[in-house]
């Protein structure tokens, strides 16, 4: 068997490592029973026996990168608190909601004892004094388990006064977002904590590390990062970077979704899987639907830039792929057969951020929504040439400069790499620009096509009477 | 009666007293009060206010904010149709257009007998597979027109009564944390640094 019914898009065929996924085929695999019979808190218990700074040094030295898209190693991240400031929080980021994007959602639903013994290690290891579960709101069934999960960890001596024992003592507080993708940012996701409208803070100068939840140290980490741990403490960090490349250790959780003969979440082996091994593998996708040719793909969540075919052999390894022009993010790969309408696609995406904008900053709130009407307009064939220019335009005031986007020699295109400037306090709006900067560098011919000939009706007001 | 009956203050009270700052409860009790009322009331509004602390216009400022917070009434049933990327790649246009025709309501709408609440959603998080709808968001995989029939039939006969609570109630279990369990907020006006810490030996 290589899927399950009780973990819906979930397959792993083939012989790969396993870190985070190993409960996926237990239907029980969220118990507590299961998780203690599969060899669950062991984790907490050999970091428990550590001083708190040999596990934060194990974390670092196993170079676990954040898996919610922007990739910092967490073990990093933790030391960056100032050291005399308590207390110190961890925020954990479980709301999920980039574009393509699925895996802390099943994480969460299939295996949350995991993730609450990540909790209790960052916390241990960093000093973290409580800790907030903060869980997308569209998610019930992951706080049906999570919240589950919770009582039975607090009534067994795992969360909670002097844990199994022990002077360490932290709270775990599961939390409910309500519907707004802007939170996934980790500042917005700490005002949201606050009771606050999920608008992002500025950042630098202070990171939530400094400055965070209360004003407090705060770390953010993702559900995914959280949920590695409780394997490498277990395992070692040595176990742990012998599976991956040295710069992209471990595994990391991916989605293929779109035009694909097999869509499905996968755990890979880390910075050497490519992205044609995905999409063609047998034990992947199995090739593109209906046997049609690739035609495009977004390889790192709705906010990346796209690849065509000639980037299908770059593995799923960060640096590698931001040096091609896009980014991995939060491991969501889209996948447009021949037949995909490049304007239309493109244009959802716009919609999408700039509908979840959250209006701070001017050429987000604005430029977004400039950008859906134009990509509209041209999608509905109303379109002028004078658009195009105008969606390069209305682009240059959310990310000035040259934008990131992928070398094509059909075309006759470098790469631009990663990263890009931006005008804006947060992400959303450079990526309601990336979908249309993609569409329109690597398949302008789509949009001119859509373009009528039109000729120029000038305004005429006041000035009719001239012509008579 | 919309504001917290009795039953739900005792429970925001709870609440409130797992968070070092009592306003950080404010969207967990605004969900409280939907699941109550079935959308978040004025008078609600108000009375999550004196809870936590803030002002009527700050929970007000929140609640806005936030999309699954309604303030008008919807229908016992919120279906939620995924229009963004991986779902539009799969059809979820054409299946919007069909939900519309059979339900005769435009997306925002809700139908004549108070049952569904139609809405455009973005992503589900069920990407591979799509097409997606969440009913008051519990998920339905890889709908088809026929199956979105189906769902309806389902909905109006009271079929999925057991898997899917009215809209408003998200988790059907809470978190409880036992008072002896406990250890206890970690206020920002009490800065001591974590007894694991000072005290190493004490967790070998």
């Amino acid at each position: 068997m290589s899927s399950y019914p009780w973990a819906a898009g979930y397959i792993d065929d083939g012989d790969r490592p396993k870190i985070v996924t190993s409960r996926f085929h237990l239907e029980d695999g969220h118990t507590l029973e299961r998780y203690e019979a599969t060899g669950g808190y062991q984790g907490l218990r050999a970091a428990l026996a550590r001083p708190a700074s040999a596990v934060h040094d194990e974390v670092r030295s196993a170079t676990v990168l954040g898996r919610g898209g922007a990739g910092f190693p967490a073990g990093t991240k933790w030391g960056l608190m100032p050291a005399d400031k308590y207390p110190r929080y961890l925020v954990v980021n479980g709301d999920e909601s980039e574009p393509g994007t699925y895996k802390d959602r099943l994480l969460m639903e299939r295996d949350p004892h995991q993730l609450i013994e990540g909790c209790l290690i960052a916390a241990y290891a960093a000093g973290l004094s409580q800790v907030f579960l903060y869980i997308r709101g569209e998610m019930p069934l992951a706080h049906e388990r999570v919240g589950a999960a919770l009582n039975e960890a607090y009534a067994a001596g795992y969360v909670g006064r002097s844990i199994l024992g022990t002077s360490f003592s932290v709270d775990i507080v599961l939390h409910w977002g309500a519907g707004a993708y802007v939170v996934g940012e980790e500042t917005a996701l700490i005002e949201s904590l606050e009771g606050k409208r999920g608008e992002p803070r500025l950042k630098p100068p202070f990171f939530p590390a400094a400055i965070g939840l209360y004003g407090q140290p705060t770390i953010v980490n993702n559900v995914e990062t959280l949920s590695n741990l409780p394997w490498l403490i277990t395992n070692g960090a040595a176990a742990y970077t012998a599976i991956g490349t040295e710069t992209s250790p471990g595994t990391r959780m991916v989605a293929v979704s779109g035009h694909v003969n097999r869509p499905g979440v996968f755990e890979i082996v880390n910075g050497t899987t490519t992205f044609r091994d995905l999409f063609y593998g047998e034990e992947f996708c199995q090739g593109i639907r209906g046997g049609r040719e690739l035609k495009a793909f977004v390889p790192g969540g709705g906010s990346a830039p796209w690849f065509t075919p000639e980037q299908l052999d770059l593995p799923f390894e960060g640096r590698l792929v931001g040096a091609a022009g896009s980014m991995l993010g939060s491991g969501a790969i889209m996948v447009m057969d021949e037949t995909t309408d490049i304007p239309a696609a493109a244009l959802t995406l716009t919609r999408f951020y700039a509908h979840e904008s959250c209006g701070q900053c001017t050429p987000c709130r604005e430029g977004g929504t400039w950008l859906e009407r134009i990509m509209q307009r041209i999608v509905d064939g109303r379109g002028s040439h004078a658009d195009l220019d105008q969606l390069l335009e209305v682009g240059q005031s959310i990310c000035p400069g040259n934008f990131p986007h992928a070398a094509s020699s059909k075309l006759g295109l470098e790469a631009t790499p990663f990263p890009y400037k931006m005008t804006t306090i947060c992400f959303v709006g450079p990526s309601a620009f990336a979908p249309v900067h993609s569409a329109l560098t690597l398949f302008r011919d789509e949009f001119e096509a859509r373009i009528r000939t039109r000729t120029h009706i000038p305004v005429t007001v006041g000035a009719v009477d001239d012509h008579h | 009666m919309s504001r917290l009956n009795e039953a739900n203050v005792l429970l925001a009270k709870e609440i409130i007293g797992r968070y070092p700052r009592a306003r950080s409860a404010t969207i967990p009790l605004l969900h409280l009060s939907q699941q109550q009322n079935g959308h978040v009331t004025r008078e609600a509004i108000a009375h999550i206010a004196e809870l936590v602390g803030a002002t009527a216009a700050e929970v007000l400022g929140t609640c806005t904010f936030y999309e699954m917070f309604k303030m008008e009434p919807v229908g016992k049933y919120v279906v939620n149709i995924c229009g963004t990327m991986s779902c539009q790649l799969m059809g979820a246009d054409e299946l919007m257009h069909h939900a519309e025709h059979v339900l005769g309501v435009k997306a925002g709408g809700t139908t004549a007998d108070g049952l569904i609440t139609l809405e455009h959603a973005e992503c589900q998080a069920a990407c591979t597979e799509a097409p997606n709808v969440q009913v008051n968001y519990r998920h339905c995989h890889r709908m088809t027109t026929e199956s979105f029939d189906r769902l309806v039939d389902d909905l109006r006969n009271g079929r999925l009564d057991n898997e899917i609570p009215p809209h408003g109630t998200l988790a059907r279990n809470r978190q409880h944390i036992p008072a002896d369990k406990a250890a206890g907020v970690a206020s920002p006006d009490a800065p001591a640094a974590p007894a694991w810490l000072t005290a190493p030996e004490a967790s070998a």
